[in-house]
């Protein structure tokens, strides 16, 4: 069967700094056609700027019945195509063709009116995603029990909540019933119950045969509701598959490369994580697995780690010392490691760069995110900090040796235990 | 004998009307189907486009109800929280009939045309109050709607149309109005009145012609929200709505001609009042407000191919 769309080298490009440029005025716009030809002569016109591809050369045919997810992180052109698809913006070059009607959610709630009431913004809006008014009419008190704001109808929705004006404004896209459903990011809005009830309503739509096109951050519900996935990175298609390997593909090769803290080798001279107060001192922070493999953000629990700290000592300096933290992702700090707890510390005079190593024999962190934080002090005060310098990711492995995995907390306690035979013997 | 005759004549028309009424469903009936068949299989390619563009009749019949939702919407939002509501639209050509009746009778008197110079006025003042608020509603809509643009498709030319239909009713109610305002002044009505809805139309051509350019360009220069105001406020001396057409130079009647609201106002007066017009005038403006109307088209579905990214 031909498929529903069909997605032919698909390009999109900006001109960089177009947006402010065009902003502007007659005044602009008159001296540019006046130096306009001057400029052609000079060999430097609008070409010599480096135009920005938002989207490049994608090709894709989509089936019908199929479920599609397209992630990839910020900028990646997920919703430029989206837009693309839904003729909201023209591609620069290559060609698009559609069968069947489209249904394009860019967003809950476009056109909303705050002035009006529930009852009028479901016309409203109805008409502007593309329904008939027979088909909002009957199609009328369904969408009102599904957004549960019946006996609010008759009030602006200026008054509502937001939640109660997020469902009434998913509730009528649910109820839009196109052959081809685009769907971008709409499911970060309202609570999760509601947010399940939609996703089940897209679910039902889906399984009716009916094509879907789902831009998601939340990976489960890509994997959960999707039959393929789709991955982009930097306006181009890297992975075309089933949804579980593309969200897979994203998490291993699309998302740590997109980080640079994910290197084992992390530059600390500009670090956004770093406390205002204080000047770059800290330079680099290296990882290494206990082998002295590089270490780029994976490591099993209880594994050796190797972390290198390495700074500038402007003046000689006898006292100074370097430390690391583990952070969860929210900022609570699970523990640190700090060279001045290191019984056999070695001091002498230094200046200029040094390198400050640190082993840990076992990484006693429960499978999780975490965050690196490095430090240093001189003569016993801190002079800088780094916050969140690196991110690491410690994997499940049997670190009890029992097949037990621990997920629970964030920290691996050492424990033995032993069932007393008698109460009274536990105290002998 | 000739009842025989006109009987077997209103048979015969009958009979033709009949045909008429059958190959009429016919066209309707395929019509109906190529509608059907084109919404189910729609094959739609979407490519870049550049220069001008078709206007897609199909497409804006398709989404006429979105029209129709829009002047609704614009009508009932207008007035909300407001204590006059639908008297504004009164309101602000009687004001403007007392003003300029009271300054233009007593301070600096200026003929009218035979008429009552407040009711002159306020024959003038009802096209015109529209057309300065339709533009500068107009003309700020797509840039107000910028939301909508950025996030869904649909014929963006009903944004600036919209506009400027939701004001026709406030234009309804003001030549309302004025039939009471004829009726104190004890003024008769000529059968003239029926070429009123010709200027009307033109009024929303004008109107609606300028709106779509302008609104066109302001999504790229925003230096329009300031041009506007100042343009129309001009524009209201060079046209003659405070004083009668009558008192320009012959030499400059052809170039007030140009605007075509001067022909639109002395038609709303022929009409109304029963004024005497020059219709040579009058021809030339609502040529104007024709080509105005269609430029205006053809220039917005030009400039609307790149609104979602320069909005």
């Amino acid at each position: 069967m031909d498929p529903v769309i069909e997605i032919r080298n698909l390009s999109k490009s900006y001109r960089l700094g177009e947006r402010s440029q065009l902003y502007g005025s007659f005044r602009e716009a008159m001296i540019r056609g006046i130096t306009a030809p001057f400029t052609r002569r000079n060999g430097k016109g609008r070409a010599a700027r480096e135009p920005f591809w938002a989207v490049r050369d994608i090709n894709v045919d989509v089936h019908q019945g199929d479920t599609i997810g397209i992630i990839g992180s910020n900028g990646a052109g997920k919703s430029t195509i989206l837009k693309i698809i839904s003729r909201i913006t023209d591609p620069s070059s290559g060609e698009i063709r559609v069968r069947g009607r489209i249904g394009s959610l860019l967003e809950v709630g476009t056109g909303f009116h705050p002035e009006l009431t529930g009852r009028e913004n479901v016309y409203l809006n109805g008409a502007i995603l593309g329904m008939k008014k027979t088909e909002i009419q009957a199609k009328f008190d369904e969408i009102v029990n599904f957004s549960g704001v019946g006996p609010f109808l008759d009030t602006p929705v200026k008054r509502y909540s937001s939640g109660m004006y997020v469902r009434l404004a998913f509730a009528i896209a649910a109820h839009l019933d196109p052959e081809i459903l685009i769907v971008d990011e709409v499911l970060a809005v309202g609570d999760v119950a509601f947010q399940k009830k939609c996703l089940g309503k897209m679910a039902e739509a889906s399984s009716r045969s009916r094509t879907l096109l789902f831009v998601s951050h939340n990976l489960a519900a890509v994997e959960s509701l999707c039959n393929r996935g789709i991955v982009l990175q930097h306006g181009r298609l890297v992975f075309d598959g089933s949804s579980k390997d593309a969200v897979q593909f994203y998490l291993h090769n699309v998302e740590e490369s997109g980080a640079g803290a994910r290197s084992h080798v992390v530059d600390l001279t500009g670090a956004p994580g770093r406390v205002r107060k204080y000047e770059p001192h800290l330079k680099r922070l290296e990882l290494y697995h206990g082998d002295g493999r590089p270490l780029t953000g994976d490591v099993r629990a209880g594994e050796p780690l190797r972390a290198v700290v390495v700074f500038d000592l402007e003046h000689p300096c006898m006292s100074f010392d370097a430390s690391i933290a583990f952070d969860t992702p929210t900022g609570q700090r699970v523990c640190t490691a700090h060279s001045a707890y290191e019984p056999d510390r070695e001091h002498e005079e230094r200046i200029g760069e040094q390198s400050f190593v640190c082993d840990i024999p076992s990484l006693p962190l429960v499978p999780g995110e975490y965050k690196i934080g490095v430090g240093l002090d001189i003569g016993g005060c801190e002079v800088d900090w780094i916050d969140g310098a690196a991110s690491l990711t410690v994997l499940k492995s049997d670190y009890y040796g029992t097949g037990v995995i621990p997920t629970k907390g964030h920290f691996l306690l050492d424990n033995r235990w032993s069932l007393a035979h008698e109460t009274s013997e536990v105290y002998s | 004998m000739i009842w025989k005759e006109s009987c077997s004549k209103l048979s015969r028309i009958c009979q033709l009307l009949h045909e008429l009424k059958a190959v009429h469903r016919q066209y309707a009936d395929a019509a109906m189907q190529y509608f059907r068949q084109s919404m189910s299989s729609f094959d739609l390619v979407i490519k870049p486009r550049g220069g001008w563009q078709p206007i897609d009749v199909h497409e804006l019949w398709r989404y006429r109800e979105l029209l129709g939702f829009l002047v609704w919407r614009d009508i009932k939002v207008r007035y909300k929280q407001t204590l006059l509501g639908g008297g504004w639209a009164v309101l602000q050509p009687l004001i403007g009939m007392l003003v300029f009746g009271t300054l233009f009778t007593t301070v600096a008197p200026i003929r009218s045309d035979g008429s009552p110079y407040p009711l002159f006025v306020f024959a003038g003042l009802a096209p015109w109050t529209f057309f300065a608020n339709a533009l500068g509603l107009a003309s700020n809509s797509l840039v107000g709607s910028e939301h909508m643009i950025r996030k869904i498709y649909f014929p963006r030319i009903f944004v600036p149309l919209g506009a400027t239909f939701a004001l026709g009713l406030d234009m309804l109610i003001s030549v309302a109005f004025m039939g009471l305002v004829m009726a104190y002044y004890r003024w008769p009505v000529s059968p003239k009145i029926c070429l009123l809805p010709i200027f009307i139309a033109s009024c929303f051509l004008i109107a609606g012609g300028l709106g779509l350019i302008l609104s066109a360009l302001n999504v790229r220069y925003r230096d329009v929200k300031y041009v506007v105001p100042f343009f129309t406020q001009m524009a209201f001396f060079l046209t003659p709505v405070i004083y009668p057409l009558r008192n320009v130079p012959p030499r400059l009647k052809m170039l007030v001609g140009l605007n075509p609201m001067a022909g639109t106002v002395e038609g709303f007066r022929y009409a109304l009042l029963g004024s005497p017009a020059s219709w040579d005038v009058i021809w030339t403006s609502l040529i104007v407000s024709v080509v105005i109307f269609v430029i205006g088209l053809y220039s917005f579905r030009r400039l609307e191919l790149t609104f979602a990214d320069l909005i």
